[in-house]
């Protein structure tokens, strides 16, 4: 797995790459995908056991931890948890405001379940991108993606369900008038009614296309890197958020996810006695150092190194990525909203 | 990267997860919010109330302090002017009946005057006849002088 090996190293990415697969293959019947060959001869008829696990699980992660900020709701002083869910909900509620002029109750819950979800499913890519797939290796599943906003299925399926509503909410207040802006937009004569038509499909279907696949490319794009980081330092276990990656340079080619697993608690109880003022920051840091040292050595630090900064940076990615996609939802039902 | 089932999975999924936010969620919050919004609202209003009704309050206190002031400084005056009144009155009336006694006084000592002078003529009236009597010893017609000397005691 390590990056002395090319093929091997392709292997890995594309390990990385391959979702875990549920399908009926022609020749094996109904089962689990084992190779990326059977997965993709699986077909249409076939799903993405993880992303759709992951997806439901954060949903449900989002609706449960708001539903009991809506439970505990109140108009005396906010406090706690309340405080912040209401924080994000004044913040859509400013947004959805900002852009969308039309009368709909549906918009604001709308931005608000795009927003958390998507920013949720985007935060998996911080966790370090072996970890749980190792852990799950550990227990016979091959195969597993972490972050549903890299499947194209996932982030094309919300942006067909908006690009629904769009066509909804077009023909529910504007008729005709839709069709109408369909066929002689541009050039308003009847004899440009195939080119207009054509135009304007174009730019129809371009934005819930653009909406899905923005989103897909650029949490794609960050997970590659992780994935490159780790193959180029770390390929083999712990390269990830903290725990600077524990990889075969002391333990040989083939780790034990205990290993890393075993650093990386320890640093995180380190820093977590750092906060509670019972160890130094400096002292913090050495020994977090020297586990990570330990742990992987110096190549394995530096990938490590390079795994904490780019996760830094994509913090900004994600964040920016969930809030992209919501106001872009709003912008475009808000279009499907305004008679011309 | 297969395009399959997922998609529409995922479809179905972004819906159930918008509606029950829709439903459950963003309803109640946001009402919450409204609510409270409306209520530090209301108690702002009403601070501010609060504060015009004080100082009302106070601008009402110091008028009828104000008044309370003149009144009785009124009050005072009328008294003194009262007083100096019931002085003069007191005054004059002394005097009235200073001169009243003075004037009884004098008719009492006129009187008196009088009741003395009577006597002292009937007095001077016997003793001269008394007196004439021992001078002349002899027996003077009494009827025929008293009318004499009555005549000179009324002369006295």
């Amino acid at each position: 797995m390590a990056g002395e090996n090319p093929a091997s190293t392709t292997e890995y990415i594309q390990h990385h790459l391959q979702n875990l697969v549920y399908g009926k293959h022609p020749d094996h019947g109904w089962g689990f995908a084992h190779s990326s060959q059977e997965a993709a001869d699986m077909g249409f008829w076939a799903i993405h056991v993880d992303s759709m696990a992951w997806s439901i699980g954060l949903g449900s992660l989002f609706c449960w931890m708001f539903l009991r900020a809506a439970k505990k709701a109140h108009t005396g002083v906010p406090a706690g948890w309340l405080n912040f869910v209401e924080m994000i909900v004044e913040f859509i509620d400013g947004a959805v405001k900002d852009s969308f002029h039309g009368r709909n109750k549906m918009v604001a819950p709308l931005a608000l379940t795009i927003f958390v979800w998507i920013f949720l499913m985007n935060l998996m890519d911080l966790l370090p991108v072996d970890l749980i797939p190792s852990l799950l290796a550990l227990t016979g599943v091959h195969y597993q993606k972490i972050v549903p906003s890299t499947d194209p299925n996932v982030t094309l399926g919300m942006a067909l369900g908006v690009f629904i509503l769009m066509l909804y909410y077009s023909f529910k207040i504007k008729g005709t008038g839709f069709i109408k802006e369909l066929t002689m937009h541009p050039f308003n004569h009847w004899g440009f009614i195939p080119v207009n038509l054509f135009m304007e499909t174009v730019g129809l279907l371009a934005k819930p296309f653009s909406l899905g696949l923005r989103l897909f490319g650029n949490m794609y794009a960050g997970e590659m890197i992780f994935i490159l980081i780790a193959t180029m330092f770390a390929a083999g276990a712990g390269a990830g958020l903290v725990s600077g990656g524990l990889h075969a340079q002391l333990f040989g080619e083939h780790t034990s996810a205990y290993f890393w697993l075993v650093i990386f608690v320890l640093v995180c109880g380190v820093c977590w006695l750092n906060l509670k003022g019972k160890v130094s920051t400096g002292k913090t840091v050495l020994l977090s150092m020297a586990f990570m040292a330990i742990g992987g050595g110096v190549f394995a630090l530096g990938g490590g190194l390079m795994q904490w900064g780019w996760a830094v940076f994509h913090i900004l990615v994600i964040t920016l990525q969930a809030f992209i996609f919501m106001v872009l939802t709003v912008v475009y039902l808000s279009m499907a909203h305004e008679d011309h | 990267m297969n395009i399959n089932l997922t998609l529409f999975g995922q479809m179905v999924t972004f819906a159930f997860f918008v509606w029950f936010c829709m439903k459950f969620v963003w309803p109640v919050i946001i009402e919450a919010m409204e609510e409270r919004q409306k209520k530090i609202a209301d108690g702002l209003d009403a601070a501010d109330r609060a504060l015009r009704d004080l100082e009302l309050a106070q601008n009402k206190a110091t008028d009828q302090m104000k008044e309370a002031k003149q009144e009785a400084a009124g009050i005072i005056d009328q008294a003194n002017k009262r007083a100096n009144q019931i002085v003069d009155e007191a005054k004059t009336q002394a005097r009235a009946e200073g001169d009243r006694l003075k004037v009884a006084a004098e008719a009492e000592i006129e009187q008196e005057i009088n009741r003395a002078k009577e006597e002292l003529r009937s007095a001077v009236a016997g003793l001269a006849l008394a007196g004439a009597e021992k001078v002349l010893e002899a027996s003077i017609d009494e009827k025929a002088n008293r009318a004499l000397v009555d005549k000179l005691a009324a002369q006295l």
